[in-house]
């Protein structure tokens, strides 16, 4: 019998995708949208478009899991818990995979 | 002796100190000597109790690997002139990671039977017949794994490695490098039997990119960027195996 | 004659340190610190670079935050105005952002580790993968810079 290949590559892509994402959009976000934001019918209109919502999805969803991944590693090396290993696991991904779910929600009903 | 550097080496000998000790030694200082010479003198002149390895002594054997001054090095490439501007004194430990045998001698049958669960070696599902002649090669296709190849297991990488030290399942640097050496090799087809080895947590996925095996590595293998392109692989391994189950795997 | 010289050595070294044994190995094995980040110029900015994600989760939250305070309506997006222009909160975006380019810096330098490109038989250098992932990420900002202030 094989050994039973772990499931990592599947949350190494999204980790990946989502450091991607982040790294090329987010401090352009942060800058236009935090340091100098646009007044309230501008962003609404802009927003609210099928392609922008779509967009906007994939790079909080993916920077969610950038995040869990990510933090995840640091948990278990920085500060040395790797013996809570699922347990990790679960806060980490489970919490990724929630506000992924609330960002869908709040993209799907916006306005 | 005219001029003289210190050598502060960390001894331990089981048999008289439960815990390592430091122990300075002045050697003779020579602008061509390098850290083992250093040592060499120690055993030869001063105290032949001092055990540590060595064999070539011109950077291809790999035994040597010491932290001097904190830092893992090859001492038979590492001048001692060179070191805290040539004053001294200069920090001799055994490398991190490696249980201490005696004084700068660590175990490394962790590192050995890690390498063989890889099997670095050409695996061929069928061999050809020797009448055939040996298997040719072009010049890009070797290109493809040299840098790989010019490992020399001196463990240097794993001493620098924070991630073997706090996971000792980790399967570490060097060893994955010579995993790729052969999975790039195109007279290779053993990377399936590699990958139930590599493709666990405690192979590639431990790894969290410290990069710092890399950056001490003597013979430029960069085995950080080696782990990074297998993630790469195993990932398109895997998506493949999800979304085509009826392939081959 | 040899036998009892290694029987004395025996006596004398179990005088030394009463825990040893002969002939058999006793290794020391040293704990690893618990700030090991700290000990290393290397680690240190290792542990800031993983780090960052906590930067970018917090910017993937307030986005959706905003969006919400969007679908609030006006009033509620005026009070998170308030919010964003206030000294603490603009000073602590400050840190969020210097970690977020952290994070596009050295997502973008080690970028080329991982992706080994080749055409054909010509491997694409390290330093056309690297300037490539700048030109993106110039790309990227003017596109959102476009987008929300044309
Ligand atoms: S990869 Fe480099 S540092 Fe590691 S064992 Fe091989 S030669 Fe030494």
């Amino acid at each position: 019998m094989r050994p039973k290949r772990s499931r990592e590559p599947f949350f190494w892509a999204m980790f990946s995708g989502g450091g991607m994402l982040a790294a090329l959009f987010l401090p352009a976000l942060v800058l236009v949208l935090w340091f100098a934001p646009p007044s309230y019918p501008e962003l609404v209109g802009k927003v609210d478009h099928s392609l922008v919502k779509l967009a906007l999805f994939g790079l909080i969803m993916l920077s969610l899991f950038h995040w869990g991944h990510r933090f995840r590693y640091t948990l278990y090396d920085g500060l040395q818990l790797s013996h809570l290993y699922g347990l990790i696991a679960t806060i980490c991904y489970g919490g990724a995979t929630a506000l992924t779910f609330l960002a869908g929600y709040l993209l799907w009903t916006f306005p | 002796m005219a001029e003289s550097i210190t050598l502060q080496i960390q001894r331990y000998r089981p048999e008289e100190e439960e815990e390592p000790v430091w122990q300075s030694f002045e050697v003779p200082r020579h602008d061509e000597w390098m850290v083992l010479d250093g040592l060499n003198y120690i055993k030869d002149n001063l105290d032949g109790s001092l055990s540590y390895r060595w064999a070539c002594r011109m950077g291809v054997c790999g035994s040597c690997g010491m932290l001097v001054n904190g830092e893992p090095v090859l001492t038979c490439a590492t001048y001692l002139s060179e070191l805290g501007g040539g004053r001294g004194p200069v920090r001799i430990e055994p490398l991190t990671g490696f249980p201490v045998i005696r004084d700068l001698v660590g175990d490394i049958g962790d590192f050995i039977t890690k390498l063989q669960r890889i099997k670095p070696w050409i695996i061929r599902q069928e061999d050809k017949p020797l009448s055939q002649g040996e298997y040719l090669q072009t010049p890009e296709e070797l290109a493809l794994y040299q840098q790989y190849s010019m490992c020399i297991n001196c463990m240097l990488c794993y001493s620098a490695c924070p991630i073997y030290a706090l996971e000792p399942d980790f399967i570490g640097p060097a060893v994955i490098a010579l995993a790729q050496r052969y999975n790039l090799d195109p007279r290779d087809e053993g990377s399936e039997e590699r990958g139930d080895v590599l493709s666990q947590h405690a192979g590639i996925w431990a790894c969290t990119f410290v990069g710092e095996c890399s950056a001490v590595c003597p013979k430029h293998v960069d085995p950080a960027g080696a782990i990074q392109r297998y993630k790469v692989t195993a990932t398109a391994e895997w998506f493949k195996s999800v979304l085509l189950p009826w392939g081959k795997r | 004659m040899v036998q009892v010289g290694v029987a004395a050595v025996g006596q004398t070294v179990n005088r030394i340190n009463p825990k040893y044994q002969l002939y058999h190995p006793k290794w020391y094995r040293k704990d690893y610190p618990i700030f090991w980040w700290l000990e290393k110029f290397a680690y240190g900015k290792f542990i800031v670079r993983e780090m960052t994600s906590l930067a970018v989760g917090y910017t993937a939250v307030l986005l959706m935050f905003q969006l919400w305070v969007l679908s609030r309506g006006q009033e509620t997006y005026q009070r998170f105005l308030g919010f964003l222009e206030s000294t603490p909160v603009m000073i602590f975006h400050g840190v969020v952002l210097a970690f977020l380019l952290f994070h596009s810096v050295t997502w973008f330098n080690l970028a080329p580790k991982a992706l080994v490109l080749r055409l054909g038989r010509w491997r694409v250098p390290n330093a056309l993968v690297l300037s490539g992932h700048y030109a993106a990420w110039l790309a990227a900002t003017a596109l959102v810079i476009w987008l929300v202030a044309r």
